[in-house]
């Protein structure tokens, strides 16, 4: 009874048009936003560095996969390293202009990232499906490479990795090991709900439809008058950028450092478990994986131990391995439309309670 | 099913211009020869059916019409225009919108959403203000929903506009594609077996909206349909196809006493 919209009557299609159309939504959305605000007043730091920021950054990489993957179809496996693209192109900036803003480059290292998403897009257009998986995996493949070979993307240093300098903001340390938790987790959480928020109203409007209609049924949508090729090349830069940024906040707000492996094809693939199990075309759901995917693991190494339990650091990670790959083979098989769709016939159900029929 | 005044089997003569002319158009797929020199043309404002036989090249003839496929020989001239090879999206802006026979819906996508993408072409809020949602493409959101809204009415589907299609019966679904295809407000509105499946209600629910789209909208319609009663019932004129070639063209009147037309459809050797 208490969730449903009952007496609440549009009185124009704008309203009825709102993302949220159901107050006890908008009620939501506005209690997850406080809580995720105030959090680090009262969680240690543990929570905040090790699990919350971390959380935030998949949950953004995973938005930019569903985007492509979800939102228009296209499946990629080149993620890690358009991730790296963003990292490495920020990397470069912050370490050529010192001068400017950090946040700048940030989101500017995402258009370096949504510049090549599109060129290694370019193959969409005649292949689909598995054959396009492959061709993102030399994209994949490529750019590693790149990361490796090319010493001017980590400014020749010996070790072969790149190393965050420190940035400032309003005189407050964003970056570099002397930035403290909270500062870092606020800068995410910023940066994450703003490009949520984005995402949310192109896919809600017309951007949104075009995508999802050629990942429906290209043929009728070419006959609605939608050019596939720039519709798909769009949609792998816009996705690009936002696993670019995703990467470039993964070094420079929680890393500190990175070497080329954080980029490698299993970054990839977790991506795209976040996605499957928590929801292809579900914004929710790009969080949800992320979720179930980064912090599982984490409350299975320290959920025993807080009830007395000890477990071998190898135990523990085969439980893991074990508990994630049985989620991810119940999704594809029981739930295609992964978590999102769950938490939807739950509320389904919520709002015809107590009489379901 | 035809208001009263159209006299028995086939509407008044509507003396249009031309919208469309096909003119010695074939097309082949390897050995197949799906298409072979057919011309025809649609009256601006007529109902057209396109009636044949299993097999016979109707749908390929839709297919060359809005350009999935290119004619290897012939002439398609639309709005007084010869056009060389086009694209569908090329159609779609020439304003020519088609249904198919196999439903081919965005089944991920509400009945609302499927409708809006119709009306694509005629937006056009910019990046920018797509990523905000606001201003310009907050209001042309709501321009077009209204739009919608009156399709919506129209075909009476007000129940369902959030369902995901995926999840609707068949005949909802052909009549959510055929709303899809009216909120590109066509000038030329293809129909390819529109009523296949359906039960008779259904039929006369769907010749009612075709008709109705007709006259209120003036839409132009081409239509292939195998249900002869409704063929006769809604059609100004009626082309006939067998084995890819043209063997009859006129009234309803006179493709019933047609003995080409007998012949193939009780499949007589020729
Ligand atoms: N893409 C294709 N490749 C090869 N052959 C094709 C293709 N499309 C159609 N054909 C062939 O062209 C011929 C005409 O097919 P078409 O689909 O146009 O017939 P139709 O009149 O629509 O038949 P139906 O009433 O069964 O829908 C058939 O012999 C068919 O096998
Ligand atoms: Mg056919």
């Amino acid at each position: 009874m208490l969730y449903r919209e009952a007496g609440q009557f549009k009185t124009s299609y704008a309203s009825d048009q709102a993302i949220f159309p159901i107050l006890q939504d908008r009620i939501g959305i506005v209690v997850i936003l406080a809580v995720a605000f105030t959090l680090p007043l009262y969680a240690d730091d543990f929570i905040v560095n090790a699990v919350m920021i971390p959380f935030l950054i998949f949950s953004l990489a995973a938005i930019g996969l569903n985007l492509l993957t979800g939102y228009t179809g296209q499946l990629s496996l080149g993620t890690g390293a358009f991730m790296g693209v963003g990292a490495y192109a920020c990397y470069k900036l912050t370490t050529i202009w010192p001068d400017v803003n950090i946040i700048v480059w940030v989101v500017c290292s995402g258009f370096f990232s949504a510049a090549v998403g599109a060129v290694f897009g370019l193959p969409s257009l005649r292949i689909k499906g598995f054959y396009l998986a492959i061709a993102t995996l030399a994209a994949q493949f490529f750019l590693e490479w790149c990361f490796i070979r090319i010493p001017w993307l980590y400014n020749e240093n010996i070790s072969g990795a790149i190393e965050v300098p420190q940035r400032e903001l309003f005189n407050i340390i964003v970056t570099g090991p002397r930035a403290t938790a909270e500062t870092r987790y606020y800068v995410v959480l910023c940066l994450v709900v703003a490009m949520t928020w984005i995402a949310s109203n192109l896919m809600h409007g017309r951007i949104g439809r075009t995508w999802m209609a050629v990942r429906d049924m290209d043929i009728a949508a070419e006959l609605m008058g939608i050019r596939l090729l720039p519709t798909k090349l769009m949609a792998f830069a816009v996705s690009s950028f936002y696993c670019g940024v995703a990467g470039a906040l993964m070094v420079f707000l929680w890393y500190g450092g990175a070497e080329p492996a954080v980029f490698n094809i299993n970054q990839s693939f977790t991506i795209l478990f976040m996605i499957i199990i928590g929801g292809l075309g579900s914004l929710l759901g790009s969080f949800l994986g992320a979720a179930l995917i980064y912090v599982l693991p984490i409350a299975l190494r320290f959920g025993p131990e807080l009830l007395g339990l000890h477990m071998h650091a190898a135990t523990v990670e085969h439980v893991t391995f074990m508990v994630v790959g049985i989620l991810i083979i119940f999704f594809l098989i029981a739930e295609p439309a992964g978590l999102a769709r769950l938490w939807q016939i739950g509320k389904q159900k919520l709002r015809v309670w107590p009489f379901p029929y | 099913m035809r208001a009263p005044g159209g006299s028995q089997g086939g509407r008044e003569a509507v003396a249009g211009d031309i919208l469309l002319s096909v003119e010695d158009v074939s097309l082949s797929f390897g050995g197949v020869k799906a298409v072979s020199g057919v011309s025809f043309d649609i009256r601006k404002g007529e109902i057209r059916a396109i009636i044949g036989p299993n097999g016979a090249g109707k749908t390929s003839m839709l297919n060359v019409i809005n350009g999935f496929y290119h004619p290897q020989q012939g002439r398609i001239t639309f709005k007084g225009e010869a056009r060389p090879r086009m694209r569908p999206h090329d159609a779609a802006h020439g304003g020519i919108a088609r249904t198919f026979q196999n439903v081919a819906l965005f089944r991920g996508m509400s009945a609302l959403d499927n409708i809006m993408a119709g009306r694509t072409l005629k937006m056009n809020a910019n990046f920018f203000w797509q990523m905000l949602r606001y201003g310009p493409a907050m209001r042309e959101e709501v321009e077009h929903r209204h739009k919608v809204e009156e399709i919506i009415d129209f075909l009476k589907i007000q129940e369902i506009r959030r369902t995901p299609v995926g999840r609707l019966p068949y005949g909802l679904q052909k009549r959510v594609e055929l709303g899809r295809a009216l909120a590109m407000e066509p000038e030329l509105l293809l129909l390819d077996e529109p009523m296949a499946g359906m039960n008779l209600e259904e039929k006369e629910d769907m010749s009612r909206y075709i008709l109705d789209m007709n006259d209120y909208f003036g839409t132009t319609v081409a239509l292939i349909e195998h249900d002869m009663g409704v063929v006769m019932d809604l059609s100004d004129r009626v082309v006939v196809l067998d084995h890819g070639i043209k063997i009859a063209d006129g009234t309803p009147d006179e493709i019933k006493g047609n003995q080409a037309v007998i012949d193939a459809y009780l499949g007589v050797a020729h």
